[in-house]
């Protein structure tokens, strides 16, 4: 009895991990073809591109690329804006999306449906079509700095990072989560005479986890690897220019591909880093919530 | 005691979701009451002509359309005359719709589709033809994406959520297209569909021990939507994977093993124990992709430019083409506007499908 | 009184400090050429050739990648934030002119006498652009193919007819040596399009806009003869003469060189690269004649004033510093585009007389045919790329030039003209 039990679970998991493997090999293997791409010159890159070839370390294998895309651009510069733009996004973005979320689930107030049918409708709009009388707005807006009042926005952090605080996804992401959360708690908090404030921060966000992490990456997302537009028009010097738009520096009258390709596989760390760092804390926060069951 | 209390419940409530509210209507309510002013006139991208209002003028320009019946043409005695294949003669829609006083209300408007009633051709003409083609390729990619990316995502879902070592290094792989940039992604994809020498018929090719032909994916009206849309659940999928997993997790193992004393097979789990209580998951993840779906561009704009033929046109591409390409702020905004108002639509028709029924 | 004294005493003693570095005014200079390395070079040597040749201006560059920098002009527009130089493609000045970006360019004439036509930029009879060189494109072939298969070697003065162009493309596909006789470059999906190929339309021809009036595209995008290119450029891919718009960069950037493609209709700009392939081998040919004469496109990047800056004579006295004849050869050497004066060509190693590229100088000269200029380009582009790339994918040739001739005609009053008056 033991013996075929083994043997099955055996084959079954021969099985399991070979579908996984497979699977995965589709998932990757794009990824694997930036990474050999950017180690080949271009002559080579572009002909392996027809063949296994295009997968494999194999012929002129140097970091020739990666040399001179630093000759070519900023790159650290451009890093270091994205993820500087990027985190100062996410961190504005989970603090007030989640303070409003909370206020949405909780709290009973005027115009509270209303204003949160709204916020989902802002959702619809591809960030596209509301570029240039955004552009128009900001523009105008006065901003305080070392010199005293100035008007206008552009060519800076922080045009590029206020205006995607407020966010709608973010804020029907927490929404979700905490419609799903037990009031018990809020009202054990309430008897005890817990401010709103703190119930809150003590009580929903320590166990917020799952939902913070999932929010974050998806906000680090968008803000990182998606936009292009945006800081394409409000950014007018090197010194703001985030990485997306420092793309284009490698796409002049002769594309040097294999330098497209180092760069891309430069710029693609940050947000594995920061995915790998959060899908710990993710995963760890599911195993550890007790809450349901 | 309620009076005071409520009142701080309004007071509080409003704080703590002033800053969401705030920030939102600054960057993203008015910008769009802006462009949906801006619709209504004829507004350029800079110029010199201020601009001035024309009212529905760049609507009816964008959806307006009519109907032409074509009778054959006929000879002399009557007969109809016909082509070296046989097919009736007609006369071309250029006469009907280029300076011809008669039909004034033609003018400028192009062939559509058309098909045969009985003698006649029935052309359905349309003033932008572009448009059009763009708004029904989108609603095809948003009607086919939402099922296969969503119900791959439950798959792939499912298969991660199995207690095996080295489990969350497979998450994190099929996680990982998410983290690349759409353009990214095209690039690659580019040099993947390319007829030539791509990739992708390479690799059918060896599969089928030479059989394949090489298909010029991006190249084929009929198959580069498509080829577009294979690239985009590939990227989407890891997302909506980790959304079902996070759903699948919250349910609780006990309900599992009550189900497993009752001698449930793995379908009747599914269904009776884990479909139910993953509804607000699946109305998250369905809402997502289509409000994803909707927003179709990048990949167009990299990949294939709306073409070939208009297959790959989609609205937003659309949009900024008219608003920003050519210039005609006005125009763009209309077509955000129509947009808006066909994504609003659908939403609330899914909101309305899904609701819970209490 | 004695605060009068004391402000004009404040003032005079802070004027007398200041050192003559903040004497010399900035401009700002905004450049396309970012993530190009040798461009730079050279723009920032000229930069500090002017700054330490006077005291009075001091120039600052800022790069922008040559994609994205016409939307980045046109953003700063908007928000009234451009530089005071600035850089823009030929074609697209005269919108930008009209647009109120720019200022006239006040330059003494004689500067600009022996300027190829390409690189100086007039709109309305005003000056408001000069550039440093100008791009021309021609047919690369390989000497040995052609005599291989015995088809004539055009000259300058005794091009190619359109038919006998057509019939080398055919013998060479006949031999079943090369993927496709000629590459077009159709995977460039950018100016690129109208600026190589609405020449043929004028060879034919035909035109995107009727020059006369500039007022309509009529009879000059879906006349007789805008129609007959149409059906010719369709017949192209049809027969598998040129690949069409899925062509993939790759092979658009190789093809040649690795001899994929007996010919390639390419500009001045990778002529070096081919050069070192094919040596002695290379040959140059000048357009084919469709009836109307060979054409090739003209204008290139060019400097100009923007209409906000508060010192104009600052910056022409940097554009009159930069269009130097030493200047234009040293250009001219590092990106292998055409200088933009004969006596400038003598001082470059490929441009100058019996130079392996002189003939492109010949060329620019004798075919080159300027993008209308008119403020509609900036419209008529996209449309035209639109029309090429949807006849190469097999649309109908009349219904697509009456759509973009209709387009082009609406747009055009929609701007009330653009400034030219109705006659």
């Amino acid at each position: 009895m033991a013996q075929a039990g083994t043997k099955r679970s055996a084959t079954s998991l021969f099985v399991r991990y070979t579908v996984l493997i497979l699977i995965a090999l589709v998932f990757v293997f794009p990824l694997v073809f930036m990474v050999m791409s950017s180690l080949k010159p271009d002559a080579q890159l572009l002909r392996d591109t027809a063949s296994i070839r295009a997968f494999m370390p194999v012929g002129d294998i140097s970091l020739d690329n990666y040399f001179a895309a630093f000759r070519r651009a900023p790159i650290m510069l451009f890093v270091f804006n994205s993820v500087l733009v990027t985190g100062l996004t996410v961190a504005g973005a989970l603090l007030v999306g989640s303070l409003a979320a909370f206020a949405f689930t909780f709290m009973n107030w005027h115009g509270r449906d209303v204003i949160f049918t709204m916020i989902l409708a802002t959702l619809i709009l591809p960030f596209e079509t509301i570029a240039i009388p955004l552009l128009l707005q900001v523009n105008n807006l006065p901003w305080v700095t070392t010199e005293g009042l100035v008007t206008g926005w552009l060519n800076s952090y922080h045009v590029q990072v206020i205006p995607w605080i407020g966010d709608g996804l973010t804020i029907f992401l927490f929404v979700q989560y905490f419609k799903d959360l037990p009031k018990e708690l809020i009202d054990a908090a309430r008897i005890d005479g817990a401010s709103w404030l703190q119930i809150y921060w003590r009580v929903i966000m320590p166990i917020s986890g799952p939902v913070v992490a999932t929010a974050a990456i998806l906000k680090f997302l968008i803000m990182y690897s998606q936009q292009y537009l945006w800081p394409l028009l409000v950014t007018q010097s090197e010194e703001y220019r985030p990485v997306m738009v420092g793309l284009q520096y490698f796409f002049q009258l002769n594309v040097a591909w294999g330098e497209v390709m180092a760069y891309l596989s430069i710029i693609t760390v940050p947000v594995l880093v920061f995915y790998l760092f959060l899908q710990r804390a993710f995963i760890s926060s599911i195993a550890s919530t007790g809450l349901k069951g | 005691m309620a009076n005071p209390r409520l009142h701080q419940h309004h007071l509080a409530g409003w704080l703590m979701a002033a800053p969401a509210i705030l920030l939102i209507v600054a960057f993203l309510v008015m910008p769009f009451f802006l462009g949906v002013g801006l619709s209504f006139t004829n507004q350029r991208l800079v110029s010199p002509n201020p601009p001035s209002y024309i009212g529905m003028k760049n609507f009816s320009d964008l959806l307006g359309m009519g109907i032409l019946v074509l009778e054959p043409e006929r000879n002399e005695q009557g007969e109809i005359e016909r082509d070296d294949e046989g097919e009736p003669e007609y006369p071309r829609i250029r006469s009907f719709t280029r300076n011809n006083p008669d039909y004034p209300q033609y003018q400028g408007m192009r062939e559509y589709l058309s098909f045969s009633w009985g003698e006649n051709r029935v052309v359905i003409l349309a003033r932008d033809v572009v448009f059009l083609k763009a708004i029904v390729n989108t609603i095809c990619f948003v009607a086919v994406v939402a099922p296969l990316q969503g119900g791959l995502a439950l798959g792939l879902a499912l298969l991660v959520n199995q207690r095996l070592p080295g489990i969350n290094i497979f998450r994190a792989i099929y996680f990982m297209p998410v983290v690349l940039s759409i353009v990214v992604v095209a690039l690659l994809w580019r040099f993947i569909y390319a007829g030539d020498n791509g990739l992708l018929n390479a690799l059918l090719g060896f599969l089928s021990f030479g059989l394949f032909q090489p298909i010029d994916w991006l190249g084929r009206t009929d198959t580069a939507l498509w080829a577009i849309l294979v690239m985009s659940v590939w990227q989407g999928v890891g997302f909506h994977m980790v959304i079902w997993l996070s759903g699948l997790q919250t349910i609780p193992q006990s309900l599992y093993e009550a189900a497993d004393l009752e001698g449930a097979s793995s379908w009747q789990k599914f269904r009776y124990v884990t479909w139910p209580m993953l509804r607000n998951t699946a109305v998250l993840v369905l809402i997502v992709i289509t409000m994803n779906g909707f927003a179709l561009f990048a990949q167009i704009d990299v990949m294939t430019g709306g073409g070939p033929l208009d297959s790959t046109q989609s609205i937003v591409f659309q949009a900024v083409q008219h608003g920003y390409v050519r210039q005609d702020i006005g125009r763009g905004s209309a077509i955000s506007v129509i947009l808006f108002l066909l994504v609003f639509t659908i939403s609330m028709t899914q909101r309305y499908l899904t609701r819970e029924r209490n | 009184m004695k605060t009068a004294a004391l402000l004009t005493g404040i003032i005079l003693s802070a004027t007398l400090t200041a050192g003559p570095a903040l004497a010399a005014t900035d401009l700002t200079l905004w450049y396309h050429g970012a993530g190009n390395q040798v461009e730079r070079e050279i723009l920032v040597g000229i930069i500090e050739d002017f700054n330490g040749s006077q005291e009075e201006w001091n120039v600052v560059l800022e790069e922008f990648p040559q994609a994205a920098y016409n939307d980045s002009v046109t953003a700063a527009a908007l928000a009234g934030n451009l530089p005071d130089i600035l850089d823009m493609d030929g074609p697209v000045m005269p919108n930008w002119a009209w647009s109120g970006y720019l200022q006239p360019l006040k330059l003494p004439e004689e500067k600009i006498a022996n300027f190829l036509p390409g690189a100086v930029g007039k709109w309305q009879g005003e000056l408001y652009s000069v550039g440093l060189w100008d791009a021309a494109v021609a047919i690369f072939a390989r000497k040995s193919v052609l005599e291989e298969n015995n088809i004539r070697i055009p000259t300058l003065d005794q091009p190619w007819t359109g038919d006998e162009f057509t019939e080398a493309l055919k013998t060479l596909k006949a031999t079943g040596k090369y993927e496709y006789p000629i590459d077009l470059g159709m995977s460039d999906k950018s100016e690129w399009y109208p600026y190589a190929f609405s020449p043929f339309l004028q060879s034919f021809g035909g035109d995107l806009i009727d020059r006369e009036s500039y007022r309509t595209a009529e009879d000059a995008l879906n006349g007789d003869e805008a129609i007959a290119f149409g059906e010719w450029w369709q017949s192209l891919f049809k027969e598998e003469l040129a690949p069409g718009t899925s062509q993939s960069p790759s092979d658009h950037e190789t093809g040649f060189l690795d001899g994929k493609y007996a010919l390639q209709w390419m500009g001045n700009w990778v002529a070096v690269k081919a050069l070192e392939k094919y040596g002695d081998d290379l040959l140059f040919l000048p357009a084919p004649d469709f009836g109307n004469g060979p054409k090739i496109g003209a204008g290139s990047w060019q400097f100009g004033i923007s209409a906000k800056s508060q010192h104009p004579e600052g910056a022409a006295a940097f554009i009159e510093f930069a269009i130097q004849d030493k200047y234009l050869a040293q250009f001219s050497d590092a990106i292998g585009l055409v200088p933009a004066t004969s006596t400038a060509a003598e001082l470059t190693k490929n441009y100058k007389k019996g130079g392996p590229l002189a003939v492109f100088f010949d060329l620019s000269a004798k075919q080159g045919t300027l993008r209308p200029e008119t403020p509609a380009y900036a419209f008529i582009s996209p449309t035209f790329q639109k029309v090429l790339t949807d006849i190469a994918d097999g649309a109908d040739v009349a219904d697509t030039l009456d759509a973009a001739t209709d387009a082009i005609n609406d747009n055009i009053e929609k701007n009330d003209g653009y400034g030219f008056e109705q006659n």
